[in-house]
């Protein structure tokens, strides 16, 4: 099976001379739940940010090696790189709802990729919410302030608004932070759901989580990829010594 | 003397000083009030000066400063507008930047006599608009850039960083992430600039004194190109230049500026504190 995203030796460098990822080589299988672990500052975020290059936006930056999205390279001049993000959408740890309505949330990224089909747009919102299981909580009021829902709401919301835009990737970094167990565990069923028509790579919030929701997993230390496996067998028997260490709770 | 009593000193100088400066605004105020209320009626607002200006209204002037103040915006508007989202999203720490930047920083300390004579030289002269309303607001544009471009800039940046990330990670382009996210969010400040801008080019006398400003004209603008009479240079003349002129009129005509310049100032404070209370992030 073609991986739907492939890293071959990347390395990716900051401005101020912190390597992120050092020579990181990766497949990634569709409709999967891949899930990347490890301490904070190894790398994690550095790398979904890369998959829809969302890195560009880091000034100073240099990168290496090849990142392909259904065997093509992303950094390609060809590539048109909004309608890559719109495939490959990024859900960020910090919950960030844009000024506005939910349905205005919803509906700016089709709308800024020239969608103006009224009921295309009405449908999608629908789907999205219920897909994220928000619908029953803002069905009454999708054109009040987005601003004003809850913490866990919010983080369901910019789920939802990844969604609206079908994409075939969804970068999900950490996207449990902050919210109590139970919106967890709605997120977290909503997430295995969804990967019948999704691809998702995402940051867990802890190796719990990672454990429970991986397909596969792959642990990243000082911005190396130390280990790739199935989830059964990385976090039961690990390889590497690091891996083991990191897993049982003696660093990190 | 003892802690005790260097604090009382310390506390009742402050507060002597920060209170004289509010003094000046209001004796100002307070003053042009008192001489001037007296010369305001209905027809000293819409009619023409009569009698070699001793008599009569001054809406010529009114006018020529409203038409002076939106050419201003015109003209002003764009170019900042356009130069604050060059600097806040486009610029690169590079030595355009700073050259441009630096330009901004000498803009504002050009004196307004300098600007005036530009204008002369560069809008009436040179450009052949002659002494003309046309060439006034592009003076005046000229001179109210710098205070809009850094108002405008600090509007920009002051929109979260966050939407604009979120915006691009949706597929938003650079642009409709400007226009869409960034703008709707800095335009009250934007605005709020701009007419900080232009109540001080309404009152702004030298700028305009060889590029536009008319002594007397009996009729009133019909065209960019023709001069008109403007209120800062009409007190001027009619305070310095008219022998006879009664004092009232003096003292209306500079309640009148007054009045314009602090109700633009107002709006602007009413814009921003409606919207600071509107938005919720």
């Amino acid at each position: 099976m073609q991986p739907k995203i492939s890293l071959q030796n990347v390395f990716y460098t900051y401005a101020d001379e912190t390597e992120a990822l050092r020579n990181v080589s990766l497949d990634v299988l569709p409709n999967q739940v891949f899930v990347l672990f490890g301490p904070s500052r190894s790398g994690k975020s550095t790398l979904l940010r890369l998959l829809n290059r969302l890195s560009d936006l880091t000034e100073g930056a240099r990168f290496q090696g090849t990142v392909l999205v259904d065997g093509r390279n992303i950094f390609d001049r060809s590539v048109d790189v909004f309608d890559l993000r719109r495939r490959v959408s990024m859900v960020f740890a910090v919950p960030t709802p844009l000024p506005g309505s939910i349905r205005d949330n919803l509906t700016y990224g089709l709308k800024m990729a020239g969608q103006r089909n009224a009921s295309l747009l009405e449908t999608r919102v629908h789907r999205s919410l219920e897909q994220a299981g928000l619908w029953d909580e803002v069905k009454d009021r999708l054109d009040s302030s987005a601003m004003a829902l809850s913490g866990g709401q919010k983080q369901r919301l910019c789920l939802a608004r990844s969604l609206a835009l079908e994409p075939e990737v969804i970068l999900l970094d950490n996207p449990t932070s902050g919210l109590d167990p139970i919106s967890t565990s709605v997120v977290e069923e909503t997430l295995r759901e969804l990967t019948d028509q999704y691809t998702i790579i995402m940051v867990p919030h802890s190796v719990q989580q990672a454990a429970r929701i991986a397909d596969r997993a792959g642990f990243l230390l000082n911005g190396e990829l130390v280990e790739v496996n199935d989830t059964e067998s990385i976090f039961l028997h690990p390889l590497d010594k690091r891996t083991e260490d990191y897993i049982t709770g003696r660093f990190g | 003397m003892s802690r005790q009593q260097t604090q009382r000193l310390a506390s009742v100088l402050i507060t002597l000083t920060a209170v004289l400066v509010f003094v000046p605004v209001i004796v100002v105020i307070v003053y042009l009030i008192w001489q001037g209320i007296g010369a305001i009626s209905w027809e000293f607002l819409t009619q023409p000066p009569r009698n070699g200006m001793t008599e009569g209204g001054i809406w010529p002037a009114i006018l020529g400063t409203l038409i002076l103040t939106m050419g201003t915006a015109l003209v002003s508007m764009p170019f900042s507008i356009a130069t604050a989202i060059y600097l806040a999203e486009y610029a690169g720490d590079n030595r355009l930047t700073r050259t441009i930047r630096m330009a901004i920083v000498n803009l504002a300390g050009i004196p307004s006599i300098v600007y005036g004579l530009f204008g002369l030289g560069a809008f009436v002269l040179a450009a052949g608009f002659g002494t003309s309303i046309l060439a006034g607001s592009l003076t005046l544009g000229i001179m109210t850039m710098p205070v809009v471009i850094s108002t405008a800039e600090e509007a920009i940046n002051s929109v979260p960083q966050q939407f604009r990330t979120v915006s691009l990670s949706l597929g938003a382009s650079k642009w409709q992430t400007i226009w869409h996210q960034v703008l709707p969010h800095a335009l009250p400040g934007i605005i709020t600039g701009m007419i900080l801008g232009l109540s001080r080019a309404a009152g702004e006398t030298a700028p305009i004194l060889f590029t536009v400003a008319a002594f007397y004209v009996p009729t009133l603008p019909t065209s960019i190109f023709d001069q008109t009479m403007a209120l800062p240079y009409h007190l001027y003349v009619i305070a310095t230049q008219v022998p006879g002129m009664p004092l009232k009129i003096q003292y209306g005509t500079a309640l009148v500026l007054l009045l314009i310049t602090l109700t633009m100032t107002l709006i602007a404070t009413v814009v921003r504190t409606a919207v600071r209370r509107r938005r919720d992030w």
